[in-house]
């Protein structure tokens, strides 16, 4: 009883947070604004943390009522406590607390604040449905409740035409992984009968591995992941969405809900290990979308693009790990990854605020002396998301990678270029921005400032969080696996092999030595680069050749898809107003003219003259005589 | 007793218009108001004397209208006979909220008030009609009456091609009638009202005296032709029709199929028939195109009366008559059918995308949205026929709000189309927050009505026993198309700077009162109906699971 209440506490908060904000959007006063919304999230964060140490290790559902009931499908609004969905908790409403903090500091000049905070308090309020839901169906309000927020978030400042549409374009694009999630849930109802986790997974032990309707359901599971988590081929709406405020970068597009993709399969994970298939697919895309997202990084000039493909090559590691069946190191890598970038994100958000609104690095340098919080902070974001031990993203990349240096050494190769991509580009963007000479305008420098304490004070405990975050799950078996073990039971029950391989300490300790040889290697490459040779990325304008002006231009997969699926769609619904409707209108208005013209040469016989209305009658008697003669009838 | 009311209440009202005199201080407005406001009421009381958990008809009212010996060829009897179920009380409710909402919209006409408001109750009390008979003969006279003070609603009060427009309208509503009343004709011939006949044929004294297993004994002689033919009653009882033991041996349209045209049986044929009566008042694919036409010549009351409620007729005549009556039909042709919905899906969407004129892109829309209704009908399931009626009301609701917010636009500057806008957020945002509500209500966002009815037509077409799974597969691409003509043309009108095509900015002031009055209820509406789905599925249910029966076999 208590749980239930505790658990619709949790969502309950930041609702009654939108609702103060949205609702009474510049009534309600501005200094007023920020104190209620973080109030909110940092309430639901003291809920999930008592949620978490009363946890008993088994889990607890809390019913609240029947939400639909048609026929013999009854879908409940219930939520699901394991251990799961408090570390989803922890780091949705804990991440979410500090940037909503940060965002009083930065968003407290726009006119539009109060709205602002509304939409994260709104947007936390679906991330927590998302990931406390019982069932697949409150997963999927949650699921899109999110990207509508992102939607609202993305184009926040709606005046400019560009904003608008990277919010479109993440929505609509989300709606075909959300497509593919929505069959994947029509597939689970007709095999199972249910949409509840507990009836499903139970019902899946039963099932043999590789089996036709799982490898269907996952698949279809995983295109909305793919939407969500921006993995190829439906990735192009994240670096698009740095349009919005950047607090909402570091929320919604780095640590909370681009990582829901994965919070749904190893929520699944039965699933997916009865469908190794899947599995080798979402390698494949996985480590393909780190790779490419990561060479595209190395060229961006945009300090938060930079960051977001970053955050869609870190995704694709994340994926990686799923692949190979290490649930957990995935879930750990969700976890760092939302604490480093974060705070990079905020970091750049600091930098931007200090700049007067620049975003482009070639117009940074030296920013250090004026922004040390923030250099100090971002440094360290910066060596944790490099993979340097002993800070965070080291132990949880480095986890990935072990298991698949297991499963596949080819994909562990790839990896680990990635990996060396990965430190270059963080390096860089480091230089860039915080050493050297300053490169921008005059007005800027005299505007340069440290953040207010809002900002900086979430800075620091993320850097501390960055910096610390490993221990959570050391090698050798950590606190992580171990708490996150039962999760897995259904899974180690339906593929035993799948699991419990153990790395014996001498290949660990070389495949680390390694990943830390690389990641400092690529910093040092970015060193020699950046600071010994003042190198500054070529204007907008410079002509770029080959495979430079390929990867700067991301490939070009943008206009790709606008050639191949955009502007065909747009044109067949062009073609089937202009000439589909024109055909059946035609249609209809032909047999109106053909009736009409009838009637008017049948008129004609209508003339009045009884002569031939006698002539008619003798006429047409003679044609009945006649036929009469020869049909009988 | 109440659902005369709900049909004559209206009724009378038209009468009293029409006959008082045409004096301009005369508030037509607020009797036409009054009346719909005790609609509203009349239909609350109807939701709350309905028992949820019952299958059959109920708060029935029945009486004798006509009756005439013809000698052999039996006895005609056509009653006045009422009542609703967990079918048609959701669509009752719905009505009159959208009538009432209609009433309100229909606030600023100005020229010939008294024919106006006479009209509009006049279309009221036939779309309750519609609604709450179960004689066919009933039904069909509602549904013809209908027809007229549409057409005069749009002819006169129309926009520019207003004429073209409530023509077309009329002579292919007109089309679908003489197919509904010639399989109308043929179904009375062929079916006999079994506690009459009964009596005729003294097998019981009174009519109040026949329990089931007499009718049973009824049917049973009629089956071994042991009645004459000049003591079968026939009738044009929808529940009598719907049984099909009530059916003549060897008539035309008996179940065993003897009658073939073409070597089609005459039951198939007749199936199709009532099937496109109403598959054009629905509208489906090719049979739509009068649809945008009505839409964009309509004044703005009169297309939300429209879209909110007369498209539904279509709709709840699938399920009472098209698949009530001939399930032997549906169930044959349930891939056909169904792949006909999916077509008005995909396809209205598509054209919904190519509009410049946000009136027709709605309409469209609309297209594509009822096309969900019959996926849902044709999968003959309990989540496809309960998702189906979910549907319905949804889309009244929903598309009764995005046809006021047309017209909103309208008043203001006479200019529908979405590029003649940018920025409207500026200086409408009580307009566009609400627009965007009724946008994102109806590209299906969970929380909205919208949401549910999509979901579970879609899972009925999913979970169907008929059906291959790539039609519902195919049909789940509306649901992105939605979201993209819908979100465009958000952006085209209300981001980006303010800017107007004729200069019209200062025209452009934000919702007065009475257009949030219509606005907010409708939109808290979905929003109630998205949250407790429940509320609306309770009363479909039972009456569904019963329903479904006849498919069992």
């Amino acid at each position: 009883m208590q749980t239930d209440l505790l658990c619709s506490l949790i969502p309950l908060f930041p609702l009654i947070g939108f609702a103060i904000n949205g609702l009474g959007f510049r009534k309600v006063p501005a200094s007023l604004v920020g104190p209620i919304s973080s109030a909110a999230a940092l309430a639901s964060f003291a809920v999930s943390l008592m949620l978490f140490s009363g946890f008993s290790g088994q889990p607890v559902k809390a019913t609240l009522f029947d939400w639909i009931s048609v026929g013999s499908l009854h879908i409940n609004f219930s939520f699901q406590i394991d251990q799961l969905s408090l570390l989803m908790l922890l780091i949705v409403t804990g991440v979410g607390s500090l940037i909503h903090i940060y965002s009083i500091g930065y968003m407290k000049h726009d006119e539009g604040f109060g709205k602002f905070m509304a939409f994260l308090n709104l947007f936390l309020f679906f991330m927590l449905l998302l990931v406390t839901g019982s069932n697949y169906v409150i997963m999927f309000i949650g699921w899109e409740g999110v990207g509508l927020c992102s939607y609202l978030l993305i184009g926040f400042w709606n005046k400019n035409v560009n904003y608008n549409n990277a919010a479109r374009k993440a929505f609509v694009m989300n709606r075909i992984g959300d497509l593919g999630f929505l069959l994947g849930i029509f597939l689970l109802i007709t095999t199972f009968g249910s949409v509840e986790y507990t009836d499903i997974f139970e019902q899946a032990t039963r099932f043999a591995v590789g089996d036709k309707m799982i490898l269907a359901i996952t698949l279809l599971l995983f295109v909305g992941a793919m939407g969500k988590s921006a993995q190829i081929p439906l990735y192009t709406w994240l670096p698009d969405a740095m349009a919005g405020p950047t607090p909402v970068s570091a929320l919604i597009h780095a640590a909370t809900m681009v990582t829901a993709g994965i919070y749904m399969i190893v929520r699944s994970n039965v699933l997916y290990t009865l469908s190794p298939v899947t599995l080798e697919v979402i390698g494949v895309i996985a480590i393909a979308t780190a790779i490419l997202a990561a060479s595209i990084g190395l060229l961006q000039n945009d300090i938060k693009k930079v960051l977001a493909y970053s955050t869609v090559s870190q995704l694709g590691y994340m994926f990686l790990g799923l692949s190979v069946a290490a649930y957990s190191s995935g879930m750990f890598h969700v976890i760092t990854h939302a604490f480093f970038k974060a705070l990079l994100f905020l970091g750049a958000g600091s930098v931007i605020h200090a700049m007067s609104d620049e975003q482009d690095i070639r117009n940074m340098g030296g920013l250090r002396k004026h922004l040390p919080l923030t250099f100090i902070t971002f440094l360290l974001g910066t060596i944790a998301i490099a993979g340097i031990p002993p800070f965070a993203g080291f132990f949880s990349k480095d986890e990935i990678l072990a298991h698949v240096f297991l499963h596949n050494k080819a994909l562990w190769g790839l990896g680990l270029v990635g990996s060396a991509m990965t430190s270059f580009y963080m390096f860089r963007l480091l230089f860039l921005t915080f050493f050297g000479e300053f490169r921008g305008t005059e007005a800027q420098r005299h505007h340069l400032h440290e953040s207010p304490a809002t900002m900086t004070l979430p800075l620091i405990v993320l850097a501390v969080l960055s910096v610390a975050g490993g221990l959570l799950n050391l090698p050798g078996g950590g606190w992580l696996s171990h708490f996150m073990e039962p999760l897995f039971a259904g899974s180690a029950q339906v593929s035993p092999e799948a699991f419990g391989h153990e790395i014996d300490h001498s290949t660990e300790y070389m495949l680390m030595g390694i990943s830390t040889a690389v990641a400092i290697g690529s910093a040092i490459a970015a060193y020699v680069v950046y600071i010994s040779r003042h190198a500054v990325p070529a204007p907008e304008s410079a002509e770029r050749s080959g495979i430079a002006k390929l990867v700067y231009n991301k490939y070009f997969v943008d206009e790709l898809y606008e050639i191949a699926i955009v502007r065909p769609i747009r044109a067949l619904g062009d073609a089937l107003y202009n000439f589909g409707e024109f055909i059946i209108d035609g249609i209809v208005n032909g047999v109106a003219w053909i009736v009409r013209a009838a009637s008017a040469q049948l008129r004609l016989l209508q003339s009045g003259s009884i002569g031939f209305y006698v002539f008619a009658m003798v006429f047409s008697i003679a044609v009945i005589v006649i036929v009469r003669f020869f049909v009988r009838f | 007793m109440i659902l005369s009311l709900l049909i004559f209440l209206p009724l009378i009202g038209a009468l009293v218009v029409a006959l008082l005199p045409d004096n301009q201080h005369i508030p037509f407005k607020w009797l036409t108001l009054g009346v719909a406001m005790a609609e509203l009421l009349l239909s609350v009381v109807a939701y709350t004397q309905f028992d949820q958990q019952q299958a059959g008809y109920q708060l029935l009212e029945q009486a004798d209208w006509i009756t005439l010996p013809l000698g052999n060829l039996g006895v005609v009897s056509i009653d006045y006979l009422l009542g609703v179920d967990g079918i048609s009380l959701p669509l009752v409710v719905l009505s009159s909220v959208i009538l009432l909402i209609g009433v309100l919209s229909s606030w600023t006409i100005e020229n010939r008030q008294k024919a106006y408001f006479s009209l509009y109750l006049l279309l009221s009390g036939t779309i309750m009609g519609c609604f709450v008979a179960l004689d066919f003969f009933l039904f069909f006279l509602f549904f013809e009456f209908m027809l007229l003070p549409m057409y005069f609603l749009i002819g006169l009060w129309g926009g520019p091609r207003r004429e073209y427009a409530s023509i077309k309208f009329f002579l292919y509503t007109l089309l679908g009638s003489v197919l509904i009343l010639l399989v109308m004709i043929g179904l009375y011939l062929s079916v006999m009202d079994p506690v009459s006949t009964a009596v005729m044929a003294g097998l019981a004294t009174d009519a109040a005296s026949v329990d089931q297993d007499l009718i049973r004994l009824v049917q049973a002689q009629l089956a071994d032709m042991h009645i004459s033919s000049s003591q079968i009653v026939h009738t044009f009882d929808l529940r009598y029709m719907a049984d099909g033991g009530n059916y003549l041996p060897n008539a035309f349209l008996s179940g065993a199929g003897e009658t073939t045209f073409w070597g089609i049986p005459a039951r198939m044929i007749a199936f199709w028939a009532v099937f496109l009566g109403f598959a054009i008042k629905l509208p489906i694919v090719p049979l739509h195109t009068w649809l945008p036409d009505a839409h964009v010549e309509a004044p703005t009351p009169v297309s939300v009366v429209l879209a909110g409620v007369l498209l539904k007729i279509g709709g709840y005549g699938f399920i009472r008559i098209a698949w009530g009556l001939f399930p032997d039909g549906g169930a044959q042709y349930a891939q056909t059918l169904a792949g006909l919905g999916v077509l008005s899906i995909v396809y209205g969407g598509l054209n919904a995308l190519a509009q410049n004129d946000l009136k027709k892109m709605i309409a469209y829309s609309s297209v594509s949205h009822m096309g969900f209704v019959l996926l849902g009908v044709a999968s003959l399931t309990s989540e496809g026929i309960n998702g189906a009626i979910y549907q319905m009301v949804s889309h009244g609701v929903l598309s009764a709000m995005l046809f006021l917010i047309v017209g909103v636009i309208y008043d203001r500057t006479h200019d529908r189309r979405i590029d003649s806008y940018r920025g409207l957020l500026q200086v409408m945002p009580h307009y566009a927050v609400l627009t965007a509500v009724a946008f994102f209500g109806s590209l299906g966002l969970p929380g909205f009505s919208g949401f549910v009815g999509e979901l579970f037509t879609l899972m009925g077409g999913f979970q169907s026993l008929w059906l291959p799974g790539w039609l519902p597969s195919v049909a789940v691409s509306g649901i992105v198309l939605a979201a993209a003509y819908l979100l465009w043309s958000l952006q085209r009108m209300f981001f980006g700077p303010l800017w107007t095509r004729d200069g019209v900015e200062s025209t452009l002031t934000d919702l007065n009162g009475r257009e949030r009055l219509m606005l907010i209820p409708l939109g808290l509406l979905a929003l109630l109906l998205g949250l407790l789905p429940n509320v609306l599925f309770n009363l479909s249910n039972a009456t569904v699971a019963q329903w479904l029966e006849k498919f069992n076999v």
